[in-house]
């Protein structure tokens, strides 16, 4: 994450995302898949480490071995041929909203206060010894004589898919793929992340 | 290159600013909207730092207002900055001039540098 002015003056907090090159190393269609995507890839990958039966398909799509494959459908599949790549301004364009998918940081084993935002006791004082972040009470006793199932408790925290919604489009850098965009998302630097357009309501 | 560095670098907006350094005396003019009329405010004052670089370079301005001090910290690359002019080189010995903060009357005064 950076900052930069926008033309009000005001510093706005965003992610720079590269997105892309993405290239066309598969294309589904109907008649041979039954529904219509398009697969691409993404990151170079070395040629030691793909697989033979990987190396020849991206062999068939004419492209060096990428890191990460994704499917997305909504694209017009007759647009792209195999081995095409696509630009972030066919997709985006600036002032548009995004979401982003990621896997988070993991947090490692969490109590409630972190994981669930319980609000914990409150008070230091009072007799409260060590129970400042304590759950509290986890349900009634002699009915039901058991604590109800996914009741929220400490546990590992993180690592898991996340969808951050609606961030802005601060600017794009089309020749450098860099995609700007207001807020955070999730995961670590570098991590690999889903960007896709907001549903509309 | 890192594309973070990428980002900052392309965003940067070089003003065309006199070279200042802690010391100086600046006049910051500085943009200010309310609703939809701008006007430009002068804060005149004495530069006591600088920090930072690229894109999040700051600088700290300090000026006494009624016997009160005032300090404002202005983005060096904001577009709301329209122009700084430069009054008086001041004579320090330090970046950092915070001892201004504890000094009242003549004795925060910042002796001028004279140069031929």
């Amino acid at each position: 994450m950076t900052s930069v002015f926008d033309a009000a003056g005001n510093s706005v907090g965003v992610t720079v995302i590269e997105l892309g090159p993405n290239v066309v190393t598969q294309v589904k269609s109907v008649d041979t898949d039954g529904y219509d995507s398009l697969q691409f890839g993404f990151g170079e990958k070395r040629e030691k480490s793909t697989t033979k039966p990987a190396m020849g398909h991206f062999a068939k799509a004419g492209t060096t071995p990428k890191l990460k494959l994704k499917e997305f459908r909504g694209f017009d599949a007759a647009s792209k041929g195999l081995g095409e790549s696509v630009n972030i301004t066919d997709v985006f364009s600036e002032g548009e909203t995004v979401n982003a998918v990621g896997t988070t940081k993991g947090k490692g084993f969490q109590g409630v206060v972190k994981r669930h935002g319980f609000g914990g006791v409150g008070q230091s004082t009072h007799g409260q010894h060590n129970r400042l972040r304590a759950p509290g009470s986890v349900g009634a006793s002699s009915y039901p004589s058991k604590v109800m199932k996914g009741m929220r408790m400490a546990g590992r925290d993180g690592g898991g898919q996340v969808t951050t919604k609606n961030l802005k489009i601060v600017k794009i850098f089309a020749e450098q793929n860099l995609l700007l965009v207001k807020g955070s998302i999730p995961g670590h630097k570098g991590a690999i992340v889903i960007i896709e357009k907001t549903s509309k309501l | 290159m890192d594309a973070i560095q990428f980002v900052q670098q392309e965003m940067l907006t070089k003003g065309n600013f006199p070279d200042f350094k802690a010391g100086d005396n600046v006049v910051v003019n500085y943009k200010i909207t309310e609703g939809d009329k701008t006007r430009i405010q002068a804060f005149r004052g004495d530069v006591i730092q600088i920090s930072g670089h690229g894109l999040g370079k700051t600088f700290t301005v300090r000026k006494m207002s009624n016997g009160v001090g005032v300090e404002r910290i202005f983005p060096m690359s904001s577009p709301n900055i329209d122009s700084i002019e430069l009054t008086k080189r001041g004579k320090v010995r330090r970046a950092r001039l915070f001892y201004l903060r504890a000094l009242v009357g003549k004795k925060a005064r910042i002796k001028e540098l004279k140069t031929n």
